[in-house]
């Protein structure tokens, strides 16, 4: 039956919901956890090898589980009655009530970003443990990884398919912490031990943000469930709607503050300084949490409040696409002048984010007005898989060459043929060169941010150009340039590392030319999109001319390079000090919080607390020293308590008593 | 001979007299001025005991039975404490009840 | 003849514990003690007196006598007792004395059962003594003798000289 058939004989059935049973996907939940618990205690006793198969087997079932639920929710499951697809509980539980009216369950919501997400997040953790199999071979704690990944997948798809508010403020700090185990890896490395404190650090102080927004959002609205919030008559268009600070409402600042959690999470500016630094991890965590999935759940976050941040606060969406416009160009200036591998790549993610920041920011709601919620998910998914591919080749070539700096590589595609091809799909991805996936994703993007503002669309080319000129200059750095004399000649990586980059190209190829629009939309109403010309020419041309002149600088060893660096001066010793931004979070930390907020707490926590506790025990220390001389082992004093005692009973009963 | 002493009058002796051998009890140190105050005490339980008697159940002896034993049992007790007493001194060389604390805290 | 002993025994037992020297204390107890006999003399318990003056006045203050030779220097003068100590049994015991005499002079006695005869002579009170019926005395006379029996032997065992 083609979906038009279904989608008519839909409409003459009324009120028909999902009846296809979908309860099964808490199962995509369960087995990461459940890999998690076992691995955790028991991988000890086993090789560890076994602990890999393990956590890769309950991979591969998950994926496989994902696939199956796509394939059913997309192609199988009616629509529903308006023709949009629908959006259900597959599974619910209540698991606290906070008040009569106001409860946190944890569940299992499907829509059509959900089931995208399960994809995404199941395909690339698979690709990543099987490549994890190759790469921490031979690693002390290579049981403790897989625990760990698997604890994070968990966390994610948690996330992801969170019935409501606070289940994903649940999981979101399970990804935090998920995170930190991951980063913080080689813990006996003090850098790694920093960066991990860093990464839960910010991350940790975005969320107070977003617990502040779902508090506020949660109270005017009295719920925490998406359905009802994000649903036709959410209590969230008409709640909170006056105005209480500085000419926003209630709404609105709750919208900016949840949104401030979502770019902790994504790594937007100004709360973007744990990223690079994140890069302490091994490789594949690189690729998977850094690249993939986590710092894709501030896009997400938004993207599932997305109605109401259109209805209800549209202020803050135009934070969300400032943010995320400015975020882009910052960190793609910044990777220009980078020299470690993964900090390019780390630098490209935050850009590549912001690019989705921006496109949420610049959607409007329904239909083609909503490209820019459709681009956004595009882009994500699309950058999912190039995003990963770069990581993971770039673990290969680290893996063969043992380090990590641009400037100790050069001509490495002699060595590492299948590395070179899959990173060079992969770059020219990123770079939107068509028919690559990357061009089909960022196109969107760029038409509507034509539409909604001329300034940044330009902002956004110039980033465009900008992601082309350094992803390149990484490329021919590494694989081109000058051939160095290694101390042992690179090799290429095993089969189990190059599997998983060939399969990831072909994602890479292939993804742009899926019609997403007919899945994806804001108000989850297929409908259809054409390439504009008008659009993607100039795009390419500028990917293109950003190729070319990486080709020029970088191919050959040649000091332009280092001759426009010295020309732009102090702007580029800025930009290669990332901007100064961790020396002004140093000095605001250390100089002003330590000093003025967190001296006198502990002074006060020391001397008052600390004192009125010691004071109560000195009280009662010296209360019990008086009271103790009653006991004198004096016989006359004993005398004469009782002969007073006495007295004193035979008055009181005697006269007070019976008067 | 007692006609017209009533009896209150013989009360109130015995009353001053039992107080004055409380305030003895516990103001003496000595242990031995305190053995005396007890004596003092006992004696004049035995006045009110006899004072009741002779004065309201006259053709009954019960109160004189009772003073009679009270005397036999003052003696037995006067013997022990002097028995303990002579204990103590011997230790102690010292019979300062203000001195015998040991069970203090 | 009444006020003279009760004069007699109040001021005497004032002085028995307010003497300062050991010997003269005991001198005054006997005194008291005597003056009580007299009372029971006054009221016509003979017998009773007889007792109170040979277990009493010979008995007791004897003992007493000898263990205050045996412990302290006689010659010495005992402390006055401290203020601190002196005032607060002073107040304890006025106090009580002064409640005993007040309730005592509220209170109605009965009038006496006076009938039948007044015969204390010591017929009736051997009688008494050994008899089994209503205001016989037989069990307590035993149980006397048994505690007199048993003070003896504890009073030796404690003052005995320990062969260590």
């Amino acid at each position: 039956m083609t979906r038009d058939e279904i989608v008519n004989r839909k409409s003459k059935i009324v009120n028909s919901y999902y009846m296809i049973d979908f309860s099964y996907t808490v199962w995509i939940l369960l087995i990461p956890l459940i890999m998690f618990v076992v691995v955790g205690l028991f991988g000890n006793r086993f090789k560890p090898l076994v602990s890999g198969i393990a956590g890769t087997a309950g991979l591969f079932v998950m994926w496989i589980l994902s696939l199956v639920t796509a394939y059913k929710y997309f192609f199988v499951l009616e629509k529903a009655a308006d023709g949009t697809f629908q959006k259900f509980l597959a599974f619910n539980m209540r698991w606290l009530n906070l008040t009569d009216t106001l409860h946190i369950d944890i569940g299992v919501l499907l829509d059509p970003i959900s089931i995208m997400m399960l994809l995404v997040i199941t395909t690339v953790s698979f690709m990543v443990h099987v490549y994890s199999i190759g790469y921490m071979d031979g690693e002390k704690g290579f049981m403790r990884f897989f625990a760990t990944l698997s604890l994070f997948s968990f966390s994610m798809l948690g996330l992801v398919v969170a019935t409501n508010i606070f289940q994903m403020y649940i999981f979101w700090e399970l990804v935090g912490v998920s995170s930190y185990l991951l980063i913080g890896f080689y813990y006996t490395r003090d850098s790694a031990v920093s960066a991990s404190k860093k990464a839960f650090i910010v991350t940790r102080f975005a969320d107070l943000g977003f617990l502040i927004g779902i508090l506020m959002l949660s109270f005017s609205t009295g719920t925490f469930d998406f359905l009802t919030l994000t649903g036709a008559n959410s209590p969230a268009f008409t709640a909170g709607s006056g105005v209480v600070f500085l000419g926003l409402s209630t709404m609105t600042w709750s919208m900016i503050f949840i949104f401030m959690g979502g770019a902790g999470k994504s790594a937007m500016f100004p709360l973007h300084i744990w990223l690079p630094d994140a890069m302490e991890g091994p490789t594949p965590v690189s690729a998977l949490i850094h690249a993939a999935t986590m710092v894709v759940a501030g896009v997400y976050l938004v993207a599932r409040l997305f109605p109401i941040y259109i209805f209800a606060a549209p202020v803050a969406l135009d934070v969300v696409m400032y943010v995320g416009a400015f975020s882009s160009i910052f960190a793609a200036i910044i990777a220009c002048t980078q020299f470690d591998i993964k900090r390019v790549l780390a630098y490209s993610t935050m850009s590549q984010i912001g690019l989705m920041m921006f496109a949420l920011g610049v959607s409007g709601y329904g239909g083609h007005e909503g490209l820019g919620y459709m681009a956004s998910m595009f882009h994500l998914f699309t950058h999912a898989f190039f995003k990963s591919l770069l990581f993971l080749g770039a673990g290969a070539i680290i893996h063969a060459v043992h380090s990590n700096v641009m400037n100790e590589m050069g001509g490495l595609r002699k060595y590492l043929p299948i590395t070179h091809a899959t990173f060079l799909i992969a770059c020219l991805a990123i770079a939107g060169v068509p028919p690559l996936s990357g061009f089909f994703s960022k196109d969107e993007i760029l038409a509507a941010g034509h539409e909604r503002s001329l300034m940044l669309y330009w902002v956004e080319m110039i980033v465009s150009g900008l992601t082309a000129f350094y992803m390149f200059r990484l490329y021919f750095s590494v694989f081109w340039g000058h051939d160095r004399h290694y101390h042992h000649t690179p090799h290429e990586a095993s089969k189990l590392m190059t599997i998983p980059l060939m399969l990831l190209s072909v994602g890479a190829l292939l993804a742009g030319l899926i019609p997403f629009s007919m899945f994806v939309s804001s108000d989850r109403m297929p409908f259809h999109t054409e390439l504009e010309l008008g659009i993607a020419i100039p795009a390419v041309l500028v990917g293109l001319a950003g190729i070319i002149t990486a080709m020029l600088f970088y191919r050959k060893e040649t000091n332009l390079p280092e001759k426009i660096y010295n020309a732009l001066g102090g702007f580029s010793t800025a930009a290669y000090h990332k901007f100064y931004i961790d020396e002004v979070y140093l000095f605001i930390t250390k100089r002003i919080i330590f000093n003025y907020v967190s001296r006198p707490i502990a002074w006060f926590d020391r001397h008052v607390v600390d004192g009125a506790m010691n004071g109560i025990s000195y009280v009662t220390n010296e209360a019990s020293d008086r009271i103790k001389r009653f006991q004198s082992g004096q016989l006359q004093q004993y005398a004469l308590v009782f002969v007073s005692g006495v007295v004193l009973l035979t008055l009181l009963f005697t006269y007070l008593m019976t008067n | 001979m007692f006609e017209g002493v009533p009896l209150t009058w013989f009360l109130i002796t015995g009353t001053i007299m039992f107080f004055v051998g409380i305030y003895g009890f516990l103001v003496r140190k000595n242990l031995i001025t305190i053995l005396m105050s007890t004596e003092l005490i006992l004696n004049s339980v035995n006045i009110n005991f006899v004072a009741f008697n002779k004065i309201l159940y006259p053709d009954h002896l019960e109160g004189m039975f009772f003073s009679i034993f009270i005397i036999a049992v003052a003696a037995a007790e006067a013997s022990v404490a002097i028995a303990i007493i002579i204990n103590i001194y011997r230790r102690l060389v010292d019979i300062n009840v203000e001195k015998m604390n040991e069970m203090k805290y | 003849m009444f006020a003279i002993f009760s004069a007699v025994i109040i001021i005497f037992s004032i002085m028995t514990v307010t003497s300062r020297r050991i010997l003269r204390s005991a001198t005054y107890l006997l005194f008291v003690l005597v003056a009580t006999g007299g009372m029971y003399f006054l009221l016509r318990f003979n017998f009773l007196a007889a007792i109170q003056l040979t277990l009493y006045a010979g008995g007791i203050v004897v003992l007493i006598i000898f263990s205050i030779l045996l412990t302290s220097h006689i010659a010495e003068k005992l402390e006055a007792p401290s203020l601190k100590k002196t005032i607060p049994a002073f107040l304890a015991a006025a106090g009580g004395a002064l409640i005993t005499i007040a309730t005592i002079l509220q209170y109605n006695f009965p009038a006496a059962v006076a009938s039948g005869s007044e015969r204390t002579d010591i017929r009736v009170i051997a009688r008494s003594l050994i008899s089994t019926e209503k205001f016989g005395y037989a069990l307590p006379f035993e149980v006397i003798s048994i505690l007199l029996l048993a003070a003896m032997v504890g009073a030796i065992i404690l003052a005995k000289k320990r062969k260590d």
